[in-house]
């Protein structure tokens, strides 16, 4: 082991990734910038990148049921962590890759790590994607996260990806990009809560290339204080397809929320369709949890939970 | 025992209008524990704004709401949910998010076992389990919402249950399920009291008490067979649309 975990890195790795030690299967472990521990699969073969900072994980064709974790934790203020992750995912899979980064800052100095990952899908393939970000700390120094996601989906292959970001995240800009082929389908889960003045932008770029390919874009957040958030969807359908993006956003206090789905259709056979809708916690919400004895604070807490869970 | 006491409850004729309207007007009423009391009177008649008092979503403007010995005027609704008043809303809110599951826990204030979720559920007529996991949000109809309103009353088990048209916005056949739901609340009430704020005459049939409410005072009270000739139903069995039509018994199962 190249980094030994303190309890603040074991708290971070099990909020991001729910983890606690060293996980069974293939891993990565990264703090700070340097390998903490890695571990390779019968299946799954991760290695370090020659050309960036970063691993290629390969998922061998036809494995099932195998998980991958691979979460990141940043602890060291002042530092820029840029890593470049790629998975090569054969036919016929079936697996769960988690990741995330947790960032604990008690400096006046900003941390920031920058992930992109990569992900082909082979034909047939099933991946479910977690990532969770989340960020800690007394200091007053930013934590930033700025990930990047682009995901090719081959044919009649199926990702589910679930990015979460609820608390401590000062800053971020999340750009997502998708590629799906005939027969592919892609969901998107996206969940965000912003509070004090942090920023937050979700960019998306969903690209529905081969016929009968379909993405599902559901993006659900809550804006607190004086916090602002911007989300621009794009799904662009060019052949027989069907994209639904759904953006829902609870605002509170004096927070900004900005939402502009876009659809783009390049054939007469895309079944395109965006909706959003940015409210405040409707009153008879509350009221009604507290005719059920929970108290205001408890009643919106509940709401606000289920509405991100 | 719940006691109100020369209830008042006015507004604004007019938003930022000193003159005020009265919808309670100095309004006294008794309300036995084990009992089964239906509210009825005409549109505008003050019924949903006295749940509204009882519950504590309105605060009165004058007089005093006496729970079991406790003046519970001035305490919250939270405070009077734990009391054991509970409200079924006419037109209940929905929850991104929620599952039907974790409303009902809510509701009972601890987790619950999947069997008892569905024996609650089962009782206002959503059978399948798969209910459980659905969300209470707008995918719901406005039946179904209705019925999970009734279903989470059930899990929460309160010493006086008030609810406000339950009926409203409930198809005829719905309706039929829920007379029965109704009627086995008040079987097996065991000393809890039973509220209803309802125009049917099927519910009203089953009161114990009637109290007819017009203008914001009580009128009269009574039991069913003085008050019922008065209320108006005369022409029973006139109305095609009191029987259930066969489309709704075909698309749903009338048995759980």
């Amino acid at each position: 082991m190249a980094v030994d975990l303190s309890p603040i890195d074991e708290g971070l790795l099990a909020e991001i990734a729910n983890i606690h030690g060293m996980p069974k299967g293939a891993f990565n472990i990264r703090k700070d910038g340097q390998l903490v521990e890695r571990h390779s699969s019968a299946n799954i073969e991760i290695a370090t990148k020659t050309d960036n900072p970063g691993i290629d994980i390969t998922i061998a064709p036809g494995t099932k049921g195998e998980t991958v974790f691979i979460p990141v934790i940043v602890t060291q203020s002042g530092l820029k962590d840029v890593v470049y992750n790629t998975f090569h995912i054969g036919d016929d899979c079936d697996v769960t890759i988690i990741a995330g980064c947790g960032i604990h800052n008690s400096s006046h100095q900003a941390s920031e790590h920058d992930g992109i990952h990569t992900f082909y899908l082979g034909k047939n393939s099933r991946v479910k994607y977690v990532e969770k970000h989340y960020g800690e700390g007394e200091g007053t120094g930013e934590r930033i996260l700025n990930p990047v996601t682009n995901v090719v989906l081959g044919e009649n292959s199926y990702c589910e990806m679930e990015m979460v970001q609820l608390r401590g995240v000062t800053s971020t800009v999340r750009d997502t990009n998708a590629e799906l082929q005939a027969g592919a389908k892609l969901v998107l889960i996206e969940k965000l809560l912003t509070h004090d003045s942090q920023k937050a932008t979700s960019n998306m770029k969903v690209e529905l290339k081969g016929d009968d390919s379909s993405v599902q874009v559901i993006s659900r957040s809550v804006a607190q204080d004086d916090s602002y958030q911007v989300f621009n969807p794009l799904v662009i359908g060019e052949a027989k397809c069907r994209g639904h993006v759904q953006c829902d956003a609870i605002i509170m206090g004096n927070a900004k929320v900005k939402a502009i789905p876009g659809i783009e259709a390049a054939s007469e056979d895309a079944q395109l369709i965006h909706e959003a809708a940015i409210g405040k916690i409707a009153g008879d919400q509350i009221v009604k949890l507290m005719t059920l004895g929970l108290t205001e604070e408890e009643a919106e807490k509940e709401i606000l939970d289920d509405f991100l869970n | 025992m719940l006691e109100l006491k020369n209830l008042v409850f006015e507004v604004p004729v007019a938003e930022g209008s000193k003159e005020t309207k009265r919808i309670i007007d100095n309004l006294s009423l008794t309300i036995d524990d084990d009992k089964f009391t239906v509210i009825t009177g005409p549109n505008g008649g003050g019924k949903s704004t006295l749940a509204k008092l009882i519950m504590g979503i309105e605060t009165p403007t004058g007089g005093q709401i006496i729970f079991n010995g406790t003046d519970i005027t001035d305490l919250s609704i939270p405070e009077r949910a734990k009391l054991g008043i509970g409200y079924g809303f006419q037109q209940p809110a929905r929850f991104k998010g929620m599952k039907v599951k974790k409303l009902l826990e809510i509701a009972a204030g601890r987790r619950l076992p999947m069997f008892a979720c569905n024996e609650y559920l089962s009782k206002v007529g959503l059978c399948s389990a798969g209910w459980l996991t659905r969300e209470v949000d707008k995918s719901l109809s406005g039946g179904e919402v209705k019925r999970i309103e009734i279903a989470t009353m059930l899990a929460r088990d309160p010493k006086l249950a008030i609810y406000d048209e339950p009926e409203a916005g409930i198809d005829l056949w719905s309706f039929d399920r829920l007379t029965e739901t109704f009627r086995d609340i008040h079987e097996a009430r065991g000393g809890r009291s039973i509220v209803i704020i309802s125009h049917q005459e099927r519910i009203i049939q089953l009161a114990d008490d009637i109290v007819l409410l017009a203008n914001g005072q009580v009128e009269k009270v009574g039991i069913p067979d003085e008050l019922l000739p008065e209320l108006g139903f005369t022409a029973k069995g006139a109305c095609a649309l009191t029987e259930p039509t066969e489309l709704h018994l075909t698309e749903i199962p009338t048995t759980c």
